[in-house]
Protein backbone atom coordinates (compact mmCIF):
# COMPACT_ATOMS: atom_id res chain seq x y z
CA UNK A 1 0.00 0.00 0.00
CA UNK A 2 2.90 2.51 0.66
CA UNK A 3 3.63 2.23 -2.84
CA UNK A 4 0.11 3.61 -4.06
CA UNK A 5 1.42 7.41 -3.95
CA UNK A 6 4.79 7.79 -5.72
CA UNK A 7 6.43 11.12 -5.85
CA UNK A 8 8.52 12.30 -9.11
CA UNK A 9 10.90 11.23 -6.58
CA UNK A 10 10.12 8.64 -4.55
CA UNK A 11 11.59 8.37 -1.54
CA UNK A 12 9.85 5.50 0.80
CA UNK A 13 10.58 7.50 3.71
CA UNK A 14 8.64 10.73 2.01
CA UNK A 15 5.99 8.18 0.64
CA UNK A 16 5.12 7.05 4.01
CA UNK A 17 4.98 10.42 5.72
CA UNK A 18 2.83 11.79 3.63
CA UNK A 19 0.45 9.14 3.43
CA UNK A 20 0.88 9.36 7.91
CA UNK A 21 -0.05 12.79 7.66
CA UNK A 22 -3.11 12.09 5.72
CA UNK A 23 -4.32 9.54 8.09
CA UNK A 24 -3.49 12.05 11.16
CA UNK A 25 -6.11 14.42 9.14
CA UNK A 26 -8.95 11.92 9.08
CA UNK A 27 -8.08 10.76 12.90
CA UNK A 28 -8.39 14.68 13.73
CA UNK A 29 -11.64 15.05 11.73
CA UNK A 30 -12.81 11.48 13.43
CA UNK A 31 -12.43 12.67 16.80
CA UNK A 32 -13.46 16.19 16.54
CA UNK A 33 -16.95 14.44 15.24
CA UNK A 34 -17.41 12.75 18.23
CA UNK A 35 -17.21 16.03 20.59
CA UNK A 36 -19.70 17.96 21.75
CA UNK A 37 -21.42 20.69 19.78
CA UNK A 38 -20.30 24.45 20.52
CA UNK A 39 -23.16 26.11 19.16
CA UNK A 40 -25.40 27.69 21.12
CA UNK A 41 -29.16 27.52 20.28
CA UNK A 42 -29.91 30.86 19.87
CA UNK A 43 -33.51 31.23 20.02
CA UNK A 44 -33.77 28.61 22.63
CA UNK A 45 -30.62 29.21 24.34
CA UNK A 46 -29.20 32.64 24.79
CA UNK A 47 -26.05 33.54 26.27
CA UNK A 48 -25.38 35.60 28.65
CA UNK A 49 -24.95 39.91 28.98
CA UNK A 50 -23.17 42.21 30.67
CA UNK A 51 -24.42 43.98 33.55
CA UNK A 52 -23.81 46.68 31.92
CA UNK A 53 -25.30 45.75 28.76
CA UNK A 54 -27.06 48.96 26.77
CA UNK A 55 -30.29 47.87 25.34
CA UNK A 56 -34.13 49.04 24.91
CA UNK A 57 -34.77 51.95 27.03
CA UNK A 58 -37.48 52.26 29.78
CA UNK A 59 -39.01 55.02 31.20
CA UNK A 60 -38.94 54.49 35.45
CA UNK A 61 -41.63 55.20 37.73
CA UNK A 62 -41.23 56.25 41.65
CA UNK A 63 -42.69 53.28 43.85
CA UNK A 64 -45.76 55.18 44.52
CA UNK A 65 -46.00 55.35 40.32
CA UNK A 66 -45.69 58.70 39.79
CA UNK A 67 -43.53 59.01 36.78
CA UNK A 68 -39.52 59.98 37.52
CA UNK A 69 -39.64 62.05 33.99
CA UNK A 70 -39.80 65.60 34.60
CA UNK A 71 -39.65 66.69 30.88
CA UNK A 72 -35.91 68.63 31.24
CA UNK A 73 -34.99 67.42 27.92
CA UNK A 74 -31.58 67.01 28.82
CA UNK A 75 -32.00 63.63 27.17
CA UNK A 76 -32.77 64.95 24.01
CA UNK A 77 -30.09 67.07 24.14
CA UNK A 78 -27.52 64.81 25.40
CA UNK A 79 -28.32 62.05 22.39
CA UNK A 80 -25.40 62.23 19.81
CA UNK A 81 -28.07 61.58 16.68
CA UNK A 82 -31.43 63.41 18.13
CA UNK A 83 -33.31 60.44 18.12
CA UNK A 84 -35.22 61.37 21.37
CA UNK A 85 -38.04 63.74 21.16
CA UNK A 86 -39.74 65.32 24.60
CA UNK A 87 -42.48 68.04 24.88
CA UNK A 88 -43.23 68.66 28.33
CA UNK A 89 -46.05 70.37 30.14
CA UNK A 90 -47.01 71.30 33.65
CA UNK A 91 -47.99 69.17 36.23
CA UNK A 92 -51.21 70.40 37.93
CA UNK A 93 -52.99 70.00 41.18
CA UNK A 94 -55.72 67.61 39.30
CA UNK A 95 -53.93 65.98 36.87
CA UNK A 96 -49.93 65.60 38.97
CA UNK A 97 -48.15 62.69 36.32
CA UNK A 98 -44.64 63.41 38.15
CA UNK A 99 -43.20 64.83 41.26
CA UNK A 100 -41.23 67.78 39.76
CA UNK A 101 -43.52 71.10 37.98
CA UNK A 102 -43.14 69.28 34.97
CA UNK A 103 -43.75 65.93 33.21
CA UNK A 104 -43.07 64.57 29.53
CA UNK A 105 -46.85 64.71 27.13
CA UNK A 106 -44.68 63.35 24.30
CA UNK A 107 -41.66 60.93 24.76
CA UNK A 108 -40.48 58.74 21.83
CA UNK A 109 -36.89 57.55 20.95
CA UNK A 110 -36.12 56.62 17.28
CA UNK A 111 -35.02 53.27 17.25
CA UNK A 112 -33.83 52.87 14.27
CA UNK A 113 -31.60 55.79 14.75
CA UNK A 114 -30.62 55.13 18.35
CA UNK A 115 -26.94 54.25 18.26
CA UNK A 116 -27.41 52.63 22.42
CA UNK A 117 -24.38 55.07 23.51
CA UNK A 118 -26.45 55.64 26.87
CA UNK A 119 -25.55 59.29 26.96
CA UNK A 120 -29.03 59.73 27.58
CA UNK A 121 -29.17 57.52 30.96
CA UNK A 122 -26.22 59.81 32.00
CA UNK A 123 -27.74 62.84 31.15
CA UNK A 124 -30.95 61.94 33.23
CA UNK A 125 -30.77 63.90 36.68
CA UNK A 126 -33.74 61.69 37.69
CA UNK A 127 -32.46 58.37 36.37
CA UNK A 128 -36.05 58.49 34.53
CA UNK A 129 -34.78 56.53 31.07
CA UNK A 130 -32.54 53.92 31.56
CA UNK A 131 -31.24 51.66 29.40
CA UNK A 132 -32.43 47.80 29.89
CA UNK A 133 -30.62 44.11 28.69
CA UNK A 134 -33.09 43.97 25.74
CA UNK A 135 -31.64 43.49 22.31
CA UNK A 136 -34.22 41.43 20.24
CA UNK A 137 -36.43 44.67 19.01
CA UNK A 138 -36.56 43.85 15.09
CA UNK A 139 -40.10 44.52 13.72
CA UNK A 140 -41.61 45.06 10.25
CA UNK A 141 -42.19 48.37 9.55
CA UNK A 142 -40.35 51.18 10.16
CA UNK A 143 -43.34 53.18 12.11
CA UNK A 144 -43.32 50.49 14.57
CA UNK A 145 -39.39 51.53 15.69
CA UNK A 146 -41.08 54.56 16.53
CA UNK A 147 -41.14 53.52 20.24
CA UNK A 148 -43.98 56.05 22.33
CA UNK A 149 -44.00 57.07 25.72
CA UNK A 150 -47.05 54.16 26.45
CA UNK A 151 -44.01 51.27 24.88
CA UNK A 152 -41.32 52.83 27.24
CA UNK A 153 -43.32 53.84 30.14
CA UNK A 154 -42.71 51.01 33.06
CA UNK A 155 -45.71 49.10 34.19
CA UNK A 156 -47.49 50.75 37.09
CA UNK A 157 -46.27 48.79 40.59
CA UNK A 158 -48.73 46.22 41.74
CA UNK A 159 -49.63 47.43 44.57
CA UNK A 160 -50.85 50.63 43.31
CA UNK A 161 -52.19 49.17 39.72
CA UNK A 162 -54.48 46.71 42.52
CA UNK A 163 -55.79 50.17 44.18
CA UNK A 164 -56.30 51.68 41.43
CA UNK A 165 -58.38 48.59 39.81
CA UNK A 166 -60.36 48.22 43.20
CA UNK A 167 -61.30 52.07 43.69
CA UNK A 168 -62.75 52.93 39.51
CA UNK A 169 -62.83 56.13 40.66
CA UNK A 170 -61.33 58.77 38.63
CA UNK A 171 -60.33 62.13 40.93
CA UNK A 172 -59.07 59.61 44.01
CA UNK A 173 -55.30 59.06 43.60
CA UNK A 174 -53.25 61.29 41.03
CA UNK A 175 -51.22 58.39 39.34
CA UNK A 176 -54.57 57.29 37.76
CA UNK A 177 -54.24 59.97 35.10
CA UNK A 178 -50.91 59.12 34.16
CA UNK A 179 -52.02 57.83 30.75
CA UNK A 180 -53.66 60.22 29.63
CA UNK A 181 -51.84 61.22 26.67
CA UNK A 182 -53.05 63.04 23.93
CA UNK A 183 -51.69 61.56 20.61
CA UNK B 1 -44.59 -13.63 -9.86
CA UNK B 2 -42.36 -15.26 -12.63
CA UNK B 3 -45.79 -15.56 -14.73
CA UNK B 4 -46.46 -11.89 -14.68
CA UNK B 5 -42.55 -11.56 -15.59
CA UNK B 6 -42.76 -13.59 -18.47
CA UNK B 7 -45.80 -12.23 -19.79
CA UNK B 8 -44.62 -9.89 -22.67
CA UNK B 9 -46.67 -7.28 -21.15
CA UNK B 10 -46.89 -8.04 -17.75
CA UNK B 11 -42.73 -7.71 -17.77
CA UNK B 12 -43.28 -4.11 -18.88
CA UNK B 13 -45.61 -3.34 -16.34
CA UNK B 14 -43.28 -4.71 -13.91
CA UNK B 15 -40.22 -2.72 -15.29
CA UNK B 16 -42.04 0.50 -15.81
CA UNK B 17 -43.26 -0.11 -11.63
CA UNK B 18 -39.68 -1.25 -10.50
CA UNK B 19 -38.31 2.14 -12.60
CA UNK B 20 -40.91 4.27 -10.80
CA UNK B 21 -39.76 3.11 -7.62
CA UNK B 22 -36.39 3.08 -7.98
CA UNK B 23 -36.84 6.92 -8.87
CA UNK B 24 -38.23 7.51 -6.08
CA UNK B 25 -35.94 5.94 -3.80
CA UNK B 26 -33.00 7.11 -5.08
CA UNK B 27 -34.44 10.53 -4.88
CA UNK B 28 -35.47 9.97 -1.37
CA UNK B 29 -31.78 8.70 -1.06
CA UNK B 30 -30.35 11.65 -2.81
CA UNK B 31 -32.09 14.17 0.06
CA UNK B 32 -30.69 12.21 2.77
CA UNK B 33 -27.45 11.99 1.70
CA UNK B 34 -27.57 15.55 1.29
CA UNK B 35 -28.64 15.64 5.09
CA UNK B 36 -26.20 12.86 6.15
CA UNK B 37 -23.53 15.48 4.93
CA UNK B 38 -24.32 18.59 6.46
CA UNK B 39 -24.80 17.05 9.87
CA UNK B 40 -21.46 14.95 9.88
CA UNK B 41 -19.68 17.92 8.08
CA UNK B 42 -21.08 20.11 11.23
CA UNK B 43 -19.88 17.56 13.41
CA UNK B 44 -16.66 17.70 12.09
CA UNK B 45 -16.51 21.33 12.69
CA UNK B 46 -18.50 20.99 15.82
CA UNK B 47 -21.24 22.62 14.78
CA UNK B 48 -25.12 20.47 15.06
CA UNK B 49 -25.56 21.10 11.05
CA UNK B 50 -29.44 21.71 9.98
CA UNK B 51 -31.99 20.83 13.06
CA UNK B 52 -34.41 23.37 12.65
CA UNK B 53 -37.07 21.76 9.89
CA UNK B 54 -38.83 18.64 11.42
CA UNK B 55 -37.23 16.28 13.58
CA UNK B 56 -33.51 16.40 13.52
CA UNK B 57 -33.92 19.03 10.69
CA UNK B 58 -34.96 15.65 8.83
CA UNK B 59 -37.20 17.88 6.64
CA UNK B 60 -34.43 20.74 5.59
CA UNK B 61 -34.10 19.21 1.76
CA UNK B 62 -38.23 19.37 1.53
CA UNK B 63 -37.91 23.26 2.35
CA UNK B 64 -34.62 24.23 0.45
CA UNK B 65 -36.51 21.74 -2.60
CA UNK B 66 -39.65 23.85 -2.36
CA UNK B 67 -37.81 27.15 -1.90
CA UNK B 68 -35.76 26.26 -4.91
CA UNK B 69 -38.34 24.79 -6.83
CA UNK B 70 -40.49 28.10 -6.60
CA UNK B 71 -37.98 30.47 -7.85
CA UNK B 72 -37.80 32.23 -11.14
CA UNK B 73 -36.46 30.14 -13.70
CA UNK B 74 -33.73 32.89 -15.04
CA UNK B 75 -32.21 32.20 -17.86
CA UNK B 76 -29.29 35.21 -18.34
CA UNK B 77 -28.73 37.07 -21.08
CA UNK B 78 -26.30 36.24 -24.29
CA UNK B 79 -26.49 32.56 -23.03
CA UNK B 80 -26.52 29.84 -25.81
CA UNK B 81 -30.43 28.85 -24.20
CA UNK B 82 -30.80 25.64 -25.67
CA UNK B 83 -27.68 24.44 -24.25
CA UNK B 84 -28.00 26.43 -21.23
CA UNK B 85 -31.30 24.38 -20.45
CA UNK B 86 -30.21 20.88 -21.73
CA UNK B 87 -26.48 20.52 -19.87
CA UNK B 88 -28.76 19.85 -16.70
CA UNK B 89 -30.73 17.99 -18.08
CA UNK B 90 -28.10 15.64 -19.07
CA UNK B 91 -26.79 15.40 -15.62
CA UNK B 92 -29.62 14.23 -14.28
CA UNK B 93 -30.26 11.99 -16.69
CA UNK B 94 -26.69 10.48 -16.72
CA UNK B 95 -26.53 10.18 -12.96
CA UNK B 96 -30.10 8.26 -12.67
CA UNK B 97 -29.19 5.93 -16.15
CA UNK B 98 -26.62 4.33 -14.07
CA UNK B 99 -28.94 2.72 -11.43
CA UNK B 100 -30.65 0.78 -14.14
CA UNK B 101 -27.97 -1.81 -13.90
CA UNK B 102 -27.10 -1.38 -10.51
CA UNK B 103 -27.77 -4.81 -8.39
CA UNK B 104 -29.73 -3.61 -5.16
CA UNK B 105 -29.96 -7.31 -3.57
CA UNK B 106 -31.37 -10.59 -4.19
CA UNK B 107 -33.71 -11.65 -1.68
CA UNK B 108 -35.68 -14.84 -1.31
CA UNK B 109 -35.19 -15.21 -4.86
CA UNK B 110 -36.67 -11.31 -5.96
CA UNK B 111 -34.02 -9.27 -7.75
CA UNK B 112 -34.21 -6.06 -6.11
CA UNK B 113 -32.93 -4.45 -9.43
CA UNK B 114 -33.70 -3.38 -13.06
CA UNK B 115 -31.76 -4.62 -15.69
CA UNK B 116 -29.02 -7.34 -15.31
CA UNK B 117 -26.82 -6.48 -17.77
CA UNK B 118 -23.81 -8.84 -19.03
CA UNK B 119 -21.68 -5.84 -19.48
CA UNK B 120 -23.28 -3.71 -16.76
CA UNK B 121 -20.28 -2.49 -15.29
CA UNK B 122 -19.14 -0.73 -18.57
CA UNK B 123 -22.57 0.69 -19.13
CA UNK B 124 -22.19 2.46 -15.63
CA UNK B 125 -18.77 3.80 -16.80
CA UNK B 126 -20.35 4.84 -19.87
CA UNK B 127 -23.44 6.85 -18.76
CA UNK B 128 -21.22 8.49 -15.74
CA UNK B 129 -18.89 9.58 -18.07
CA UNK B 130 -21.65 11.37 -19.61
CA UNK B 131 -21.47 13.50 -17.08
CA UNK B 132 -18.64 15.47 -18.11
CA UNK B 133 -20.94 16.63 -21.17
CA UNK B 134 -23.37 18.36 -18.58
CA UNK B 135 -20.69 20.41 -16.88
CA UNK B 136 -18.60 21.01 -20.51
CA UNK B 137 -21.96 21.52 -21.93
CA UNK B 138 -23.30 24.29 -19.02
CA UNK B 139 -20.15 25.78 -18.58
CA UNK B 140 -19.89 26.82 -22.65
CA UNK B 141 -23.40 27.77 -22.41
CA UNK B 142 -23.14 30.17 -19.81
CA UNK B 143 -21.28 32.60 -21.48
CA UNK B 144 -19.18 33.47 -18.52
CA UNK B 145 -15.42 33.24 -18.02
CA UNK B 146 -15.58 31.67 -14.69
CA UNK B 147 -17.95 28.87 -16.00
CA UNK B 148 -16.01 27.92 -18.89
CA UNK B 149 -12.79 27.85 -17.15
CA UNK B 150 -15.06 24.85 -14.62
CA UNK B 151 -16.46 23.03 -17.79
CA UNK B 152 -12.49 23.09 -18.91
CA UNK B 153 -10.80 22.04 -15.78
CA UNK B 154 -13.88 19.56 -15.53
CA UNK B 155 -13.43 17.75 -18.99
CA UNK B 156 -9.83 17.55 -18.19
CA UNK B 157 -10.09 16.33 -14.63
CA UNK B 158 -12.31 13.42 -15.49
CA UNK B 159 -10.06 12.27 -18.79
CA UNK B 160 -7.55 11.95 -16.26
CA UNK B 161 -9.11 9.97 -13.57
CA UNK B 162 -11.86 7.86 -16.01
CA UNK B 163 -8.80 5.97 -17.44
CA UNK B 164 -7.45 5.24 -13.54
CA UNK B 165 -10.69 4.78 -12.74
CA UNK B 166 -11.22 1.86 -15.14
CA UNK B 167 -7.70 0.10 -15.24
CA UNK B 168 -8.23 0.24 -11.57
CA UNK B 169 -11.18 -2.45 -11.63
CA UNK B 170 -9.67 -4.64 -14.60
CA UNK B 171 -7.86 -6.44 -11.54
CA UNK B 172 -11.79 -7.49 -10.38
CA UNK B 173 -13.01 -8.53 -14.31
CA UNK B 174 -9.78 -10.58 -14.52
CA UNK B 175 -10.47 -12.53 -11.25
CA UNK B 176 -14.40 -12.95 -11.27
CA UNK B 177 -14.17 -13.25 -14.87
CA UNK B 178 -17.44 -11.54 -16.01
CA UNK B 179 -18.27 -7.90 -16.15
CA UNK B 180 -22.07 -8.76 -14.67
CA UNK B 181 -22.31 -6.63 -11.64
CA UNK B 182 -24.61 -10.09 -10.24
CA UNK B 183 -21.00 -11.98 -10.99
CA UNK B 184 -19.02 -10.09 -9.16
CA UNK B 185 -20.63 -9.55 -6.10
CA UNK B 186 -22.01 -13.28 -6.50
CA UNK B 187 -17.65 -14.62 -6.94
CA UNK B 188 -16.96 -17.78 -4.69
CA UNK B 189 -14.46 -19.11 -3.23
CA UNK B 190 -13.05 -22.13 -2.11
CA UNK B 191 -10.53 -21.82 -0.28
CA UNK B 192 -10.05 -24.91 1.90
CA UNK B 193 -12.92 -25.52 4.14
CA UNK B 194 -14.33 -21.87 3.31
CA UNK B 195 -17.02 -22.06 0.07
CA UNK B 196 -18.60 -18.62 -0.31
CA UNK B 197 -18.47 -14.80 -1.22
CA UNK B 198 -15.95 -13.04 -0.25
CA UNK B 199 -15.05 -8.79 -0.11
CA UNK B 200 -12.86 -8.54 -3.20
CA UNK B 201 -11.38 -6.07 -1.80
CA UNK B 202 -8.77 -8.81 -0.42
CA UNK B 203 -8.01 -9.87 -3.56
CA UNK B 204 -7.42 -6.73 -5.24
CA UNK B 205 -6.69 -3.97 -2.44
CA UNK B 206 -4.06 -1.72 -4.46
CA UNK B 207 -7.44 -1.39 -7.07
CA UNK B 208 -9.74 -0.44 -4.14
CA UNK B 209 -7.38 2.28 -3.30
CA UNK B 210 -6.92 3.45 -6.78
CA UNK B 211 -10.69 3.35 -7.21
CA UNK B 212 -11.94 5.32 -4.17
CA UNK B 213 -9.31 8.24 -5.29
CA UNK B 214 -10.14 7.84 -8.69
CA UNK B 215 -14.10 8.04 -7.77
CA UNK B 216 -14.06 11.21 -5.63
CA UNK B 217 -12.39 13.11 -8.48
CA UNK B 218 -14.90 11.49 -11.20
CA UNK B 219 -17.89 12.63 -9.21
CA UNK B 220 -15.97 16.33 -8.95
CA UNK B 221 -15.94 16.08 -4.98
CA UNK B 222 -13.92 17.90 -2.50
CA UNK B 223 -10.83 17.57 -2.19
CA UNK B 224 -10.84 17.46 -6.12
CA UNK B 225 -14.07 19.38 -6.79
CA UNK B 226 -11.47 21.59 -8.83
CA UNK B 227 -14.24 22.23 -11.38
CA UNK B 228 -16.91 24.61 -8.74
CA UNK B 229 -13.82 26.09 -6.46
CA UNK B 230 -16.26 27.74 -5.01
CA UNK B 231 -12.86 30.70 -3.85
CA UNK B 232 -11.13 30.59 -7.43
CA UNK B 233 -13.99 30.12 -9.21
CA UNK B 234 -17.08 31.56 -8.03
CA UNK B 235 -19.07 28.19 -8.93
CA UNK B 236 -17.66 27.15 -11.80
CA UNK B 237 -20.23 25.80 -14.42
CA UNK B 238 -22.59 26.19 -11.63
CA UNK B 239 -22.18 29.92 -11.11
CA UNK B 240 -25.21 30.96 -13.51
CA UNK B 241 -27.56 28.38 -13.00
CA UNK B 242 -30.01 28.72 -10.12
CA UNK B 243 -33.17 27.52 -9.10
CA UNK B 244 -34.35 24.34 -10.66
CA UNK B 245 -31.66 24.01 -12.99
CA UNK B 246 -29.32 24.47 -10.21
CA UNK B 247 -31.07 21.49 -8.12
CA UNK B 248 -30.81 19.29 -11.04
CA UNK B 249 -26.76 19.86 -11.03
CA UNK B 250 -27.01 19.03 -7.07
CA UNK B 251 -29.37 16.18 -7.71
CA UNK B 252 -27.08 14.72 -10.29
CA UNK B 253 -24.13 15.50 -7.76
CA UNK B 254 -25.35 13.51 -5.14
CA UNK B 255 -26.88 10.43 -7.33
CA UNK B 256 -23.18 9.94 -8.89
CA UNK B 257 -21.64 10.38 -5.23
CA UNK B 258 -24.40 7.22 -4.03
CA UNK B 259 -23.64 5.44 -7.42
CA UNK B 260 -19.60 5.01 -6.56
CA UNK B 261 -20.47 4.33 -2.92
CA UNK B 262 -22.51 1.45 -4.08
CA UNK B 263 -20.12 0.50 -6.84
CA UNK B 264 -17.27 0.36 -4.19
CA UNK B 265 -19.57 -1.27 -2.63
CA UNK B 266 -20.59 -4.05 -5.24
CA UNK B 267 -17.08 -4.59 -6.37
CA UNK B 268 -14.84 -4.69 -4.06
CA UNK B 269 -17.34 -5.65 -0.38
CA UNK B 270 -19.33 -8.39 -1.35
CA UNK B 271 -22.38 -6.20 -2.78
CA UNK B 272 -25.72 -7.33 -0.59
CA UNK B 273 -23.56 -9.71 1.68
CA UNK B 274 -22.85 -9.44 4.59
CA UNK B 275 -23.19 -12.19 7.48
CA UNK B 276 -26.32 -11.95 9.54
CA UNK B 277 -27.99 -8.81 7.93
CA UNK B 278 -30.84 -9.29 5.06
CA UNK B 279 -29.41 -8.50 1.90
CA UNK B 280 -30.82 -4.78 0.79
CA UNK B 281 -29.97 -3.81 4.24
CA UNK B 282 -26.42 -4.78 3.87
CA UNK B 283 -26.09 -2.96 0.65
CA UNK B 284 -27.49 0.35 2.45
CA UNK B 285 -25.44 -0.51 5.29
CA UNK B 286 -22.19 -0.33 3.13
CA UNK B 287 -23.11 2.72 0.71
CA UNK B 288 -23.85 4.48 4.29
CA UNK B 289 -20.55 3.62 5.20
CA UNK B 290 -18.86 4.68 1.85
CA UNK B 291 -20.95 8.06 1.65
CA UNK B 292 -19.61 9.00 5.25
CA UNK B 293 -16.04 8.15 4.37
CA UNK B 294 -16.28 10.32 1.28
CA UNK B 295 -17.94 13.21 3.74
CA UNK B 296 -15.28 12.87 5.92
CA UNK B 297 -12.63 13.31 3.31
CA UNK B 298 -14.17 16.58 2.06
CA UNK B 299 -14.49 17.62 6.20
CA UNK B 300 -10.64 16.59 5.90
CA UNK B 301 -8.32 18.02 3.18
CA UNK B 302 -7.84 20.80 1.29
CA UNK B 303 -8.83 21.38 -2.50
CA UNK B 304 -5.73 20.18 -4.50
CA UNK B 305 -3.80 22.41 -6.28
CA UNK B 306 -4.76 21.94 -10.63
CA UNK B 307 -1.09 20.99 -11.42
CA UNK B 308 -0.89 18.44 -8.41
CA UNK B 309 -4.14 16.79 -9.43
CA UNK B 310 -3.00 16.56 -13.02
CA UNK B 311 0.56 15.04 -11.46
CA UNK B 312 -1.13 12.61 -9.01
CA UNK B 313 -3.93 11.57 -11.74
CA UNK B 314 -1.30 10.72 -14.79
CA UNK B 315 2.12 10.24 -12.65
CA UNK B 316 0.59 8.16 -9.67
CA UNK B 317 -2.50 6.82 -10.32
CA UNK B 318 -2.45 5.78 -13.84
CA UNK B 319 1.32 3.70 -13.90
CA UNK B 320 0.01 2.40 -10.58
CA UNK B 321 -3.08 1.08 -12.37
CA UNK B 322 -1.90 -0.23 -15.12
CA UNK B 323 1.18 -2.16 -13.19
CA UNK B 324 -1.59 -3.75 -10.89
CA UNK B 325 -3.42 -4.84 -14.12
CA UNK B 326 0.03 -6.44 -15.07
CA UNK B 327 0.77 -7.78 -11.37
CA UNK B 328 -2.65 -9.22 -11.37
CA UNK B 329 -2.44 -11.03 -14.54
CA UNK B 330 0.91 -12.45 -13.85
CA UNK B 331 -0.12 -13.79 -10.57
CA UNK B 332 -3.36 -15.08 -12.04
CA UNK B 333 -1.31 -17.27 -14.82
CA UNK B 334 1.36 -18.41 -12.28
CA UNK B 335 -2.23 -19.76 -10.00
CA UNK B 336 -4.22 -21.53 -12.65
Amino acid sequence: MADEEKKDKPSQQNVASDIGALLTGLKTTLSETFKPVVTTMYPEEKTPRSERYRGRHYLRRYDNGLERCIGCELCAAACPVGCILVIAAENTDENRVSPGERYAKTYEINMLRCIFCGYCEEACPVQAIVLGPEYEMSDTSREKFIYTKEKLLEPLPPDVQARLDATKSPHLSPPQQVEREPK
Amino acid sequence: MSDLYNNPIGHWVVVVVAITLLLFVVLTATAYTVWFERVALGRIQRRPGPNRVGPFGLMQLAADGVKLAFKESFVPASTDKVLYVIAPAIAVAAAFLAWAVIPIGLWYNVQYWIADVNVGILLVFAVSALNVYAIVIGGYASNNKYSLLGGLRSAAQLISYEMSLGLALVPTFMIVGSLRLRDIVEYTVHWGPYVGPIPLIILTPVGFIIYLISAVAETNRAPFDLPEAEQELIGGFLTEYSGLKFVMYYLAEYVNMITVSALAALLFFGGWFLWGVPPVFAFLLKIVLFLFLYIWVRGTFPRLRYDMLMRLGWKVLLPLAMLNVVVTAVILVAVS
